[in-house]
């Protein structure tokens, strides 16, 4: 399995190709997550119509947002009458359960470091865990163009708008999500996406460390708070694992 | 001085609020590190960085979810190890979810 970057050479700095064919092959990369983002944007559908929310304010929520765990969690505080103490709160918790992107921005930072500050200013309003998931991979693979990112995104965005209508207005038929595993949808891309980062025993330590702190702060705290230390702690761990290079 | 109540925008301004902090987020990573030099030990981090966001993610949620999501996490990593398609773990995955969730596990 190739180290793309690891092996990255300074004289590979110059190159930032971002292409028209780099953003078809990143619609065709996020084909395949879309039909469970089909289903997850319904599931948000409906629960916003069950709170509510007209069409247009789900709308905007999907555009501008654009954050499928957050929009559901904010689901759950949603109200009819808004104090600015409750809009605070509700974005903070939205930055708590968002804290991961990040994360997910750092670790594709080295990737991004070669682009004008305004494409990446661009691109990543439409940066989300799938397109996180399609890049990493995309990277490891020793993929270079950034078109892939941003193929993948705007994609994603438009589904993830359009497939939010038939759930507001069918809200009732998927009343239940966890019936049909609904809230499983991203847990099972994370999980698949062991395999391609798997890279030998050796890599092992540190999410061996990263599960360990993660189960432990879910245990002591509520909410997302865990993926933040038990990422950054597999981080550190791969840090200083001096023969991890 | 004190604000006027948010009022008929309370929801716009809500939605608003969510917005500004989810782009945050998403440019805070990229930025701060844009300030980090990229020594071998920065760099070997940022190398561990994304297998620990997915097992940091997914652990603790199982756990939260319960025995049917861990074997259904299980059947979906397999499937994804031997076909190599995310479409195909996802619906072996949410398969399997369904098929525990209707029979009462």
């Amino acid at each position: 399995m190739p180290l793309p970057q690891d092996a990255e050479t300074p004289t590979a700095a110059s190159a930032a190709p971002l292409t028209l064919q780099g953003m078809l092959l990143g619609v065709r990369k996020v084909s395949v997550l879309m039909p469970g983002i089909v289903v997850f944007a319904v599931a948000f559908g409906a629960a916003a119509a069950a709170k509510g929310m007209s069409l247009a304010q789900t709308l905007m929520m999907s555009a501008f947002v654009y954050g499928g765990v957050s929009q559901l969690v904010a689901m759950e505080l949603w109200r009819p009458e808004w104090s600015w103490g409750a809009i605070a709160g509700l974005a903070v918790v939205t930055a708590t359960v968002n804290a991961r992107m990040i994360l997910q921005g750092a670790s594709l930072q080295p990737w991004f470091a070669r682009y004008p500050k305004a494409i990446n200013a661009f691109h990543l309003f439409f940066f989300t865990d799938a397109n996180w998931l399609i890049g990493t991979r995309y990277r490891s693979e020793g993929g270079r163009d950034l078109g892939v990112l941003v193929g993948a995104g705007l994609a994603l965005w438009i589904v993830w708008i359009v497939a939010t209508v038939p759930g507001h207005m069918l809200g009732a038929l998927v009343a239940d999500p966890r019936r049909y595993g609904i809230d499983l949808v991203m847990p099972i891309f994370f999980a698949a996406m062991i395999v391609p980062l798997w890279r030998g025993s050796r890599g092992l330590v540190p999410w061996v460390v990263a599960g360990c702190v993660a189960l432990l702060t879910a245990k002591l705290v509520d909410g997302y708070a865990f993926i933040i230390t038990g990422s950054l702690a597999g981080a550190v761990t791969g840090a200083f694992r001096d023969d991890a290079a | 001085m004190t604000l006027p109540d948010p009022g008929a925008w309370g929801a716009v301004l809500a939605i608003g609020a969510m917005a500004v902090a989810t782009y945050l987020c998403r440019l805070a990573g990229v930025v701060l590190m844009s300030f980090v030099p990229l020594t071998p030990h920065v760099r070997r981090g940022l190398a561990a960085l994304p297998g620990s966001i997915v097992v940091a993610t997914v652990l603790p949620l199982i756990e939260r979810l319960g025995l049917a999501a861990a074997v259904a996490l299980l059947a979906a990593v397999g499937a994804m190890f031997v076909t190599r398609s995310e479409l195909v773990a996802l619906l072996t995955g949410m398969a399997m979810i369904s098929a525990a969730r209707l029979l009462g596990f």
